[in-house]
């Protein structure tokens, strides 16, 4: 490029017209548009169309000067909701408009508290809540908790790939080493088989067998004469945790010195060949060992609980075992177990946070960003690389462990086929898109990608089928990759690539608008990955610090710690 | 080394002790080898050029075995046992799955990876997984989550049959299809002008550009050939074994990105090379009732050696010592 005629900057242009026109006719045509949108969906669906007017209202009112027009068209929009619409919306918007009238340097502390009183007291007010346009319900707690696990995992490969700038695409072998590891020492998996009469086999035993092995330390629940490694759950979650790490720097140790997509390749390999013996553990290379019982996976697990002592000494409050505890009613809310699961992870993430924010600000996490920055610079002003990679390593490790572990307590189950790589592409996408290196946005994205798994892609996939027609639905696909496209065609510098552009919209539209090519009903969670892989695609290619950017990291996409190619220095920095 | 040694010692144990099961699994894997070389060739093309692991090229080869199934069946009406014109149909498919798949291949190239030319170097890796989802997901809907058969057509009578050894012709047409196109590739990148702005290119992109070669329409090309191979390989493959599925071409291609690992990224002769060793480790670990693991853990042994190879020889069989290689 930049031999023939200089193209035309459609960006440039379009954005220099648009700011030309008067203030006052821009918002003009902004609230024209968002009123046909809500007026269009109105048409669709009555909650969806009045959420998004709702969203919509409180962006203007944010832009109304505070007292005393902002305040009242708060108290109107409250009043209104409380008054007609679902009683729960009316308060949750008064309490997001309450939180903002605090004033600025207050917020830093009363935002997480208000967020983690909300959490904590979740089960409580999740059945009165109003229901969502689209996706449905609210997530009930046993999603909750799958919730908070993966974003403990998200934090712990922000780690390694946000902080250190390591692609880790075999983070899977993390969490299934965590999940094993729970596995192994709090079930029968090793107990064995003898007879009880001494000298007989197993196969000529006339009576029961028993197990062979016992090892108890601290566990709960268990009915006398069960075999295998029982050991405290509590203590199980930091041996996880520790024994995953150290497993991490196994790994990290000879691949660590290799180059980024090189280390990436390698921690894939990695990340397929653990759930393989997974797989195919329950009969090891044809010895018969079986380390990991196969397919059929590891089931049950022990429960977790704080013992008869622990709960006696507080009163009841700490419950002895989850799972046959929780007689007591609150707020008119039987707890159940999955409840206390549910704040036990609380806590666990609590943990998770205050650890992952301590490291980013310590000498290590500085080392860390040094060498995501420049690893030559940084080796140069005394950074011990491996042994600095190797924490990155080890720490995103534990927490990917101890979550793994907390997850297969959880479901009192492992099996070999929740480990595949469309998982580490999964946390990985929890990562991209909430902004890589900043915990509060992975944090979001990844509470937010969770819920569309296990929950939001089903519900949204029954909301689009009954909702729509197939014609509606393929004009709506239509549309999605239009304006994509168009996006890009604005932004295209190359003559040549606008031609692809174009063919593209051609192909777009008479693939969904001539040939209507999707039929219904679809069912969406099948397309779980495609879904991510377009995730990953429009944020690397729109907003590739992702929707919560560290300050730091977003620099870094934009300017490119790569070499800027020399014909188009002209262009170097616009370069997105 | 020492492994190295290791299999040979167990290699000739048992080539001396059941001769005929050897020289059939060495066969086929042969014309394994020679499907993993068209798709490797992909990897390390790009690679080359662009220093970016494309992991959605292995579903570009899965959507080619999609488009040999769809255009032969249904718009050349092919089926088992017509007779001579079965050659001519199969030769039009190929091309014509060669062209769809390339130019796939280079409209990925320019909304996925162009935009990203300047970003730091793990962005369009990135990229490349989100696409390669995607695709597969295309293949997904298009034919659904069961394995899509092709109809039989390479003829299955023998070659020779040797002392027990038989050679299938469906076997031996792969990889007769196959070499030309090797060969095709070669001269096309060592003796044309087009291969010269290519190998320019993969030097270093400024000095090409100051010479007057148009670097963006060299990658573009580039994406091109190599989906062409993978179309060739999706053709080939999907005829021979006669089921493809949605989900095969992110295995295989990891399969044949090893094969490109082993001969020496960016390295085509090496490229070859890796692949007709990945696919006889492959054909031996699967065929032969001896101490390797067996079918169950093909996977695991390809990414013991891609990441043994990584670890102790990053720059491959062939490859060049780069000051950055390791």
């Amino acid at each position: 490029m930049g031999h023939t005629a200089e193209p035309v900057d459609l960006q440039g242009r379009l954005s220099a017209r648009w700011h030309e026109l008067p203030e006052l006719q821009r918002t003009g045509v902004v609230i024209a548009l968002e009123l046909v949108l809500a007026g269009l969906l109105l048409f669709i669906d009555k909650a969806l169309g009045f959420g998004v007017g709702a969203v919509v209202a409180v962006y203007w009112i944010y832009r109304l000067p505070p007292v005393p027009w902002r305040l009242a068209a708060q108290a109107v929009l409250v009043a209104l909701f409380l008054a007609l619409g679902p009683r729960s919306f009316g308060i949750l918007l008064a309490a997001a408009f309450a939180v903002f009238w605090i004033p600025e340097r207050r917020r830093s502390l009363v935002v997480p508290a208000v967020a983690i009183g909300a959490a904590i007291f979740y089960p409580f007010y999740q059945g009165h809540m109003f229901t969502i346009p689209v996706f449905g319900s609210w997530p009930d707690v046993a999603t909750g908790v799958v919730m908070l696990v993966f974003v403990m995992m998200a934090i712990g490969l922000n780690i390694v790939v946000g902080y250190a700038g390591l692609l880790d695409l075999g983070y899977v072998a993390f969490y299934a080493t965590g999940a094993y590891t729970a596995a192994f020492f709090t079930s029968q998996q090793f107990a064995g088989q003898k007879c009880p009469t001494p000298g007989v086999s197993v196969t000529n035993c006339t009576v029961a067998v028993v197990p062979r092995h016992k090892f108890d330390f601290g566990a709960i629940g268990l009915t006398p004469g069960t075999g295998g490694i029982h050991i405290s759950v509590w203590l199980l979650l930091l041996l996880s945790g520790v024994i995953t790490a150290v497993f991490g720097i196994v790994i990290g140790l000879p691949t660590l010195r290799l180059r980024g997509d090189y280390l990436a390749i390698v921690t894939l390999g990695f990340g397929e060949i653990l759930p393989q013996i997974a797989r195919n553990g329950d009969n090891l290379f044809g010895t018969g060992v079986n380390l990991t019982n196969g397919p059929n996976g590891i089931t049950p697990l022990d429960s977790i609980g704080f013992g008869n002592r622990l709960s006696d000494a507080t009163g009841g409050v700490l419950p002895s075992n989850f799972l046959t505890c929780c007689k007591a009613s609150h707020f008119g809310h039987q707890i159940q177990s999955t409840d206390i699961f549910f704040w036990v992870a609380i806590v666990l993430l609590l943990i998770t946070v205050f650890c992952s924010l301590r490291l980013q600000y310590s000498r290590l996490g500085r080392a860390w960003i040094a060498i995501r920055e420049d690893e030559t610079a940084a080796a140069a002003m005394g950074i011990p690389l491996m042994r600095t990679k190797t924490w990155a390593y080890a720490s995103g490790a534990f927490f990917g462990g101890v979550a793994g572990a907390y997850y297969a307590v959880f479901r009192s189950a492992t099996f070999p086929g929740d480990f595949f790589f469309n998982i580490s592409v999964f946390i990985l996408c929890m990562v991209i898109l909430g902004g890589m290196g900043n915990i509060w946005g992975v944090i979001i994205g990844a509470a937010f990608l969770a819920y569309l798994n296990q929950e939001g892609l089903a519900n949204t996939g029954s909301w689009l089928n009954t909702n729509l027609s197939a014609n509606s639905f393929n004009l709506l696909v239509a549309g999605i990759f239009l304006a994509l496209l168009l996006w890009l065609l604005v932004r295209a510098r190359e003559q040549m690539m606008r031609y692809v552009l174009v063919g593209l919209i051609v192909v777009d539209l008479v693939l969904f608008v001539g040939l209507r090519i999707i039929h219904l009903p679809i069912d969406v969670p099948l397309y779980a990955s495609g879904i991510y892989g377009l995730i990953i695609l429009i944020v690397m290619l729109l907003r590739p610090e992702g929707l919560i950017p560290s300050r730091r990291r977003a620099a870094e996409l934009h300017e490119g710690v790569h070499d800027e190619p020399l014909y188009d220095a002209v262009h170097a920095g616009a370069e997105a | 080394m020492i492994f190295v040694g290791l299999l040979a010692v167990l290699l000739i144990k048992e080539a001396t002790v059941s001769p005929s099961q050897f020289a059939q699994t060495t066969l086929i894997g042969l014309t394994n080898g020679a499907v993993y070389a068209l798709i490797a060739l992909g990897y390390t093309l790009v690679y080359g050029i662009l220093e970016l692991i494309n992991f959605a090229h292995g579903d570009v080869f899965m959507l080619g075995g999609m488009f040999a199934i769809t255009i032969g069946t249904h718009v050349f009406g092919l089926h088992h046992g017509q007779g001579p014109v079965t050659v001519l149909i199969v030769f039009a498919t190929l091309i014509l799955t060669m062209l769809a798949c390339g130019s796939i291949n280079a409209t990925i190239e320019f909304i996925a990876y162009r935009p990203l030319r300047g970003a730091p170097r793990l962005a369009p890796l990135i990229t490349a997984i989100g696409v390669s989802f995607i695709i597969q997901d295309v293949g997904l809907a298009w034919k659904g989550p069961n394995y899509v058969t092709a109809p039989d057509v390479f003829p299955h009578s023998n070659v020779f049959s040797v002392g027990g050894v038989d050679y299938q012709w469906n076997h031996l047409i792969v990889v007769i299809i196959t070499v030309p196109v090797l060969l095709a590739l070669l001269w096309l990148v060592q003796r044309t002008r087009q291969g010269k702005a290519m190998r320019a290119t993969a030097q270093d992109k400024d000095a090409a550009a100051i010479m007057g070669i148009n670097v963006n329409r060299t990658i573009s090309f580039t994406f091109l050939i190599a989906g062409a191979l993978a179309g060739a390989a999706g053709t080939l493959y999907s005829l021979w074994a006669t089921t493809v599925r949605f989900d095969q071409g992110f295995q295989l291609g990891l399969i044949a990105f090893t094969a490109a690992v082993i001969g020496g990224i960016g390295n085509l002769p090496g490229a070859v090379l890796g692949a007709v060793t990945i696919g006889l480790i492959q054909s031996w670990n699967e065929g032969l009732p001896w101490h390797m693991p067996g079918s169950d853990w093909t996977q695991s042994l390809v990414f013991s050696i891609l990441i043994l190879i990584l670890v102790f020889r990053p720059e491959g069989l062939l490859g060049e010592k780069t000051p950055e290689g390791g």
